[in-house]
């Protein structure tokens, strides 16, 4: 296998196609709406689950006095987000503090999944169905389409809220005079435009951007010992490959702790904005 | 890296992971937290209200020992009061005993003393009719002459 084949294995996703034309463009190799990413909603589920396993097991034995180990390191987690939560948003809403830890756990522990070998599950995954071609993308965040769903889902809300808290005429008043002031609406309205879209799309684009290239590096990082390393001249370079791949690990770490801090805040604020009521705003 | 129906589940899967976030972990958790706190908040009021009481049981504890130390200044002067009164008193009434005594003495002196002499003034009667007798070596009527030895006993 080439080295452009090994990447672009690696990069593509298990997809269902749900119609026959779905079929067609994805066996063309084009792009098509009615399919299903598997490797994506398996991955991300399972680790959804595990969250809500995890957390119903702690849940049964939470103690009040003396807390354990583990219910102490989750605890601290709630105790870091809600500090962000305190920080970054005014007002009260009992949504936004578990809808941030949700974010910075799923967000987290699919990044978490950029720093297993890159080809220690696709590995498993062709032995077990038998398929040596079988596809397996196994970093849900390095699909768009998992930081789009929840990007998206921030922006419904951030729209939910902007009505909810500044009413639907202090809503279009954000459009129609910020931040130029009455004299010049189109202006206003394309900049406003600008400036709400711009929040969903960054959120997603940040985070898939990060691990994608994050991922990429793994790749290559792993074609050092798969090119390279043949006869005598892997003694040289097996060991640069598992120096290389440590260090990108260990600051591969930072990058997905700070990636789902990141994701986490920005909701924060983007909602606290949405909160905010039109009373400062030129009109 | 297509954009795809994936991207709808996702967003289902999203809300449900809030949702079952909320009801299994930040609920019960921060719940759990929040009493956390309001429980060391009121062990510590408690605390200052027991650190309070015990300085206040102290200031008490401080007048009543205070008290306590005049009252038994008090008690121990009665006493010594009442002890000297009692000496006192008896030292009078054995003053008094000792004078009683030593008149009932003297009484019983005195008679003794009358005794004897009425008791000798009868032996010297006898003696002198004796003696008058054999002065005189004839009877004398003791009947007779009681009279006159009456009056001889008498002047003795």
């Amino acid at each position: 296998m080439g080295t452009v084949e090994y990447i672009q294995h690696h990069l593509t996703n298990n997809t269902l196609a749900l119609n026959a034309e779905a079929q067609e463009a994805i066996d063309k190799g084009q792009m098509t709406f009615w399919a299903l990413n598997l490797d994506t909603i398996a991955i991300s589920f399972l680790i959804g689950a595990l969250i809500v396993f995890v957390a119903a097991r702690l849940g049964k034995q939470l103690e009040t006095g003396k807390p354990g180990g583990f219910q102490n390191f989750v605890e601290s987690i709630l105790d870091f987000v809600s500090t962000n939560v305190r920080d970054a948003f005014p007002g009260h809403n009992a949504l936004i503090a578990p809808l941030a830890l949700t974010i910075f756990l799923w967000v987290w522990l699919m990044n978490f999944m950029d720093l297993i070998p890159v080809d220690l599950l696709p590995m498993l995954f062709q032995v077990i169905t038998g398929n040596e071609h079988a596809h397996l993308k196994v970093v849900p965040t390095t699909d768009l389409n998992t930081t789009l769903a929840m990007s998206f889902t921030v922006f419904a809300l951030i729209l939910f809220y902007n009505v909810k808290i500044k009413g639907v005429w202090g809503f279009t008043k954000m459009f129609l005079f910020h931040p130029f002031g009455k004299f010049l609406i189109p202006v206003n309205i394309v900049m406003t435009l600008i400036e709400e879209v711009s929040k969903p799309l960054s959120l997603a684009l940040r985070l898939f951007g990060n691990m994608f290239a994050g991922e990429l590096v793994f790749l290559l990082i792993a074609l050092i010992g798969g090119t390279l390393a043949v006869g005598a001249a892997a003694l040289f370079w097996a060991p640069l490959q598992v120096l290389l791949d440590l260090g990108w690990l260990i600051f591969h770490l930072l990058v997905i702790t700070l990636q789902a801090f990141i994701f986490m805040v920005l909701t924060i604020v983007y909602l606290g904005m949405a909160h905010e009521d039109d009373a400062e705003m030129g009109h | 890296m297509s954009i795809n129906a994936t991207l709808l589940i996702q967003m289902i899967a999203f809300v449900l992971l809030i949702w079952f976030v909320n009801k299994v972990l930040w609920a019960p958790l921060s719940k759990l937290m929040e009493d956390r706190q309001k429980k060391i908040a009121d062990g510590l009021s408690a605390a200052e209200k027991g650190k309070h009481e015990l300085e206040l049981a102290e200031q008490k504890a401080k007048e009543v020992l205070k008290d306590a130390k005049t009252q038994a200044q008090n008690i121990l002067g009665q006493a010594e009061k009442r002890g000297s009164e009692i000496v006192e008193d008896a030292k009078v009434k054995a003053a008094e005993e000792a004078d009683r005594i030593k008149a009932s003495a003297q009484a019983e002196i005195e008679q003794e003393v009358s005794r004897a002499r009425e008791g000798l003034r009868k032996e010297v009667a006898s003696i002198a009719i004796s003696g008058a007798e054999k002065i005189l070596a004839k009877e004398v009527d003791a009947a007779t002459h009681n009279d006159m030895l009456e009056t001889l006993v008498k002047s003795i």
